[in-house]
């Protein structure tokens, strides 16, 4: 294997006899930057945050130092920490993981981030699907209690914040920021518009908030903990720690791994970690990072300067360094470091209408574009699979996604738009070809690939 | 100065390449508007807050660039400042004027948004226009017009959903109309505070419904139809009654309450088919109560009187008029009216008190109030009464008085106008004694006993001014005529004055009365008919700031002194 694994998240995840419970989270160190954290100043802290660059892990990649100097301090108003567990994007179980074997991490980042920010009170929101994953964060947080690292005056520092886990009641817009703070005030989980209702100023009943990640509350815990500057180094500029990759698919040894940013290349991680294509086939397609990013083909080449390095680049799929400034350059993102990938057995048609079924369901309903444009997607790609498809539709779902894109009130409209357009770019052929095939009265055409819908 | 009549602070937007001044801080959708720049919104209006889902008014927006580093403004090379223009489309509708805003509202980019969306709001929209109520008043239709393909794209089986869920008794869903701007919602839950109505299910499928075990039942629920963009939300009474591009809207006034509720009364060949709010801002924002809405239906009641009877005998105008006449000549006259008279018919009748004098007494028609539109007076014109020197008390809900003196034989002739004299407590036995001229317009066990009847007008059947509990003087214009034969009250006035002064009846035209009114009447001074505008003229009131009105506080109205119970005598 060509580059090993850096678990800094995962460090004891699969670990032989590692419990999620606090005795064994504190035998390995556990809660030390804590305690080392509440000693410090929480300004300190959030200039450490700032300087590592640390950035979102729930696939917007926004540096988090920076979200956290967009909060309202001035309206006098108490501050809110949520962190966002309400992880739903198809292709994404990090934090998972985290979750359920490591709770007491992600308890310590939350208390540090919400030590640092002076929050009042913080919330987890969990999916609702995340069952025990609920009931494991809140037997974590009853041992954090008995032990005062969180609740009334935080290890004798006269700081006082407690967490409440809230579970989710299975909508993916939930986890949209706004969507989840809206679901949080026990209303319907509908994206707010912004402005105004920034969160870092309006958020959660009101009060400046902050959402982050589970991931990166836990990166949050090693940024402080090694020291911001310190954290920066590692990665690439831009994208500085370690990246959770979960590779699902089409691939021999799917599974998650955690890599420092850009140390490890598409190649290297789908042949030599994932143990390369089922037997006989070959890869075809790359979703890099959660189903809403945009597809890479296998075959195309990307070409540019890299602005860290300043140098040429000419990649293939497989040459492209898994960070998210490369991605970025080969017009795709990181996301949440969800890889799906499809070899040669996937019939393409059948794809992009497993993914507008998802987003057709999911689209909460509430502005026009999104709520109309992904139920259109949805029916027209099942009819376009079930071999009735015409060639004009091909243009019209491109037309559709394009009146999606930049017109919504939250990203929902580009999780839809997005694989529209990219499925459209790189895999136009083959669907022109299956209704070709299919316009000989063939009926439903789908000679290799295996239903996906 | 007080601090309402300071000027506003004016900001400067820039719409299309040229320069407005707008309110500061209005809403830009209502900014642009103001300046004649209509921004297509369904979502949005005006006394509701920003939902911001429609996505119609989608344009682009910028400011003046600065230099971040310096705060130096940044030029182009003809040395103008360059404009950041944001890189998305963003909603109008959540933005508020702010003094150097730059918007786009005709490039091509907001035009491909508004098609967009006109698009999608249609694709799951039923071709239900030719059986829609809403058809010809549709934002959709209108919308579509400006911004729809002409054609559809869109091959797929549209959405299913309820076609007919009464919501409440007056208000009928058909949710597969519904394009989900949650107006409705918001106006139940802001306005009437009353949240009863909710969205279910998720995306293309959410379908409007009230909370389990809730209904849409208020008074105020038929604002939601008025509010509707669409054909969803429609009237009970109304639905599959007229095809709107058939009627004719008039300005009217509400005579539910003296708030003076701003409406407008659509018709057609003489016949009344719904009574929607106008907006006023300063006496009813857009909206009114359902009961005002079904006051037309007294226009063609069964007790409605359409004939002059003397002696409960037939007769013409001229005989009714001239033996009206005689009876108020025959001894010592008392009036008895009320605030359900217009400004003009009580200054008619104050002409001819002065010429016939006998005291003046105003019955009181008090209600409970809902403290928002409805006011505890359920007449609209008391003020007038005041203002027109007709009266200088406030009305009395019991005529002990005049009992009295028709007891004592003091009183010979009454002359009642439109009011129930037996329910205001005078026995019928002595009523039958006394000589009554009725003036009114519906049947009651005061105008079986009357010697003299002569019907009159509805508020829709005629035009005048009425003084709302504010003070503010508000016209109302004729929306259908009267049944055939019968004339305004002020002219039957003017007829029996002319009678008594032998003379010739002028029958003077609203604005006419108004020319001797403005001379006569201080209040009035420089006012005509014509210079009152559509929003009415505030009157000085605190001359009668000590008088102990009904009223209690409601939208848009404080009162000035202490209310005075409901049972209080004079």
């Amino acid at each position: 294997m060509a580059v090993e694994q850096r678990r800094v998240i995962y460090k004891h995840v699969d670990e032989e006899g590692y419990t999620p419970d606090i005795d064994c989270y504190m035998k390995h160190g556990g809660y030390e930057v804590l305690k080392k954290a509440i000693g410090a100043k929480p300004e300190d802290l959030c200039k450490e945050v700032l300087d590592s660059g640390v950035t979102g892990r729930g696939g917007a990649g926004f540096p988090t130092g920076m979200k956290w100097r967009f909060l309202d301090r001035k309206s006098g108003k108490p501050i809110y920490l949520i962190c966002n567990a309400d992880e739903s994007e198809p292709g994404t179980f990090k934090d998972r993981q985290i979750i359920y074997q490591d709770p007491h991490q992600l308890i310590e980042g939350m208390m540090i981030s919400a030590f640092a920010i002076q929050a009042k009170q913080a919330w987890i929101y969990i999916r609702g699907e995340f069952i025990n994953g609920a009931r494991i964060l809140e037997n974590a947080i009853e041992e954090a209690r008995a032990k005062n690292f969180l609740g009334d005056n935080v290890l004798g520092s006269g700081f006082s914040c407690d967490i409440v886990v809230h579970r989710g009641a299975g909508a993916y817009i939930c986890g949209e920021e706004t969507g989840l703070i809206e679901s949080l005030e026990g209303k319907r989980g509908y994206p707010r518009i912004k402005p105004p209702y920034f969160p870092a100023a309006l958020g959660a009943y009101m009060c400046p908030t902050i959402v982050n990640n589970v991931e990166t509350m836990a990166q949050v815990k090693h940024v402080i903990g090694m020291g911001g500057s310190e954290f920066a180094k590692f990665g690439v500029k831009g994208d500085p720690g370690t990246h959770i990759f979960g590779v699902s698919g089409h691939v021999q040894k799917p599974g998650y791994y955690e890599f420092e940013a850009g140390k490890i290349t598409v190649g290297e991680m789908l042949y030599d970690v994932c143990g390369g294509p089922l037997p006989g086939r070959t890869f075809k397609a790359l979703i890099p990072g959660g189903s809403s990013t945009k597809i890479l083909r296998f075959g195309e080449r990307f070409t540019g300067k890299h602005p860290n390095t300043g140098e040429d680049f000419d990649w293939g799929v497989e040459d492209i360094p898994l960070d998210a400034v490369s991605l970025k350059c080969c017009g795709t993102f990181l996301g949440t470091g969800g890889l799906i990938v499809m070899d040669d057995s996937t019939d393409m048609m059948e794809a992009i209408a497993n993914l507008m079924a998802f987003y057709g369901h999911e689209s909460c309903g509430q502005c026009t574009p999104c709520r109309e444009g992904s139920l259109w997607l949805n029916k027209m790609t099942l009819r376009m699979t079930g071999g009735a498809a015409r060639n004009q539709d091909v243009d019209l779902m491109k037309n559709i996604a394009d009146q999606i894109e930049g017109r919504t009130i939250c990203a929902h409209g580009e999780a839809v738009a997005w694989p529209v357009q990219s499925h459209y770019n790189k895999f136009k052929d083959e669907w022109l070809d299956k209704i070709a095939h299919q316009g000989n009265g063939n009926g439903r055409y789908n000679p290799k690939g295996y239903p996906l819908i | 100065m007080s601090e309402g009549n300071a000027e506003p602070k004016l900001a400067r937007i820039n719409i299309d390449g040229k320069d407005y001044q707008v309110p500061d801080g209005m809403n830009l959708v209502d900014a642009c508007e103001s300046v004649g720049v209509e921004i297509p919104h369904y979502c949005y209006h005006s006394h509701l807050s920003v939902a911001g889902n429609c996505r119609m008014c989608l344009v682009e927006m910028g400011m003046p660039m600065r230099d971040r580093a310096t705060g130096e403004p940044v030029l182009d090379d003809d040395g103008v400042q360059k404009i950041g223009w944001m890189p998305k489309p963003a909603i109008a509708c959540a933005s508020n004027a702010k003094d150097g805003t730059y918007i786009k509202t005709q490039s091509p980019l907001v035009k491909s948004c508004r098609e967009g969306v006109m698009e999608f709001l249609l694709v799951n929209h039923p071709l239900d226009c030719p059986i829609c109520d809403q058809a010809g008043e549709c934002r959709l239709q209108e919308f579509s017009t400006d911004y729809g393909r002409g054609f559809s794209r869109y091959v797929e089986e549209k959405n299913v959903k309820p076609k007919r869920t009464e919501l409440g008794p007056r208000v009928t869903l058909d949710d597969e109309r519904c394009i989900l701007c949650s107006r409705c919602v918001r106006f139940c839950e802001e306005i009437d505070e009353n949240p009863v109505l909710g969205f279910i299910e998720r995306g293309s499928h959410s379908t409007l419904t009230c909370f389990p075990g809730k209904k849409l039942d208020s008074n105020y629920s038929l604002n939601t139809v008025d509010i509707c963009p669409v054909g969803a939300l429609t009237s009970t009474d109304f639905r599959f009654k007229m095809r709107v591009w058939f009627l004719k809207p008039t300005k009217s006034i509400c005579t539910e309450s003296s708030a003076g509720v701003n409406t407008e009364v659509w018709s057609r060949e003489g016949k009344i088919y719904r009574i929607t709010p106008r907006r006023n801002d300063e006496v009813n924002d857009s909206w009114m109560a359902d009961s005002g809405r079904a006051l037309y239906h007294t226009v063609e009641a069964e007790d409605r009187m359409k004939r002059f009877r003397i002696d409960g005998q037939v007769c013409t105008l001229g005989e009714a008029t001239l033996r009206a006449r005689e009876l108020i000549q025959v001894g010592t006259v008392a009036y008895v009216a009320s605030g359900k008279l217009s400004v003009e018919e009580q200054y008619s009748l104050r002409k001819l008190v002065e010429k016939e004098p006998g005291r003046v007494t105003f019955v009181a028609h008090t209600q409970d109030g809902d403290g928002r539109l409805i006011s505890n007076d359920a007449t609209p014109n008391v003020r007038g009464g005041l203002v027109t020197g007709l009266i200088k008390q406030l009305p009395v809900t019991e005529l002990e008085a005049l009992r009295d003196k028709l007891a004592a034989g003091e009183v010979k002739t009454v002359v009642s106008l439109g009011e129930d004299l037996i329910a205001a407590g005078i026995p019928p036995e002595m009523l039958k004694k006394a000589n009554l001229v009725y003036l009114g317009t519906h049947r009651n066990a005061t105008s079986d006993i009357a010697k003299v009847v002569i019907p009159t007008l509805t508020v829709f059947e005629k035009s005048g001014t009425f003084i709302n509990q504010q003070f503010r003087l508000q016209k109302f214009a004729q929306a259908v005529p009267g049944p055939a034969g019968l004339l305004p009250d002020v002219w039957i006035l003017d007829m029996i004055l002319a009678e008594c002064e032998g003379a010739k009846c002028a029958r003077p035209s609203t604005p006419q009365v108004w020319a001797r009114m403005a001379e006569e009447v201080p209040a009035f001074a420089g006012l005509s008919y014509a210079k009152i505008p559509d929003t009415g003229v505030l009157l000085d009131g605190s001359a009668y700031a000590e008088l102990p009105f009904p009223e209690t506080k409601g939208w848009h109205y404080e009162p000035a002194a202490e209310p005075a119970t409901a049972s209080s005598k004079f």
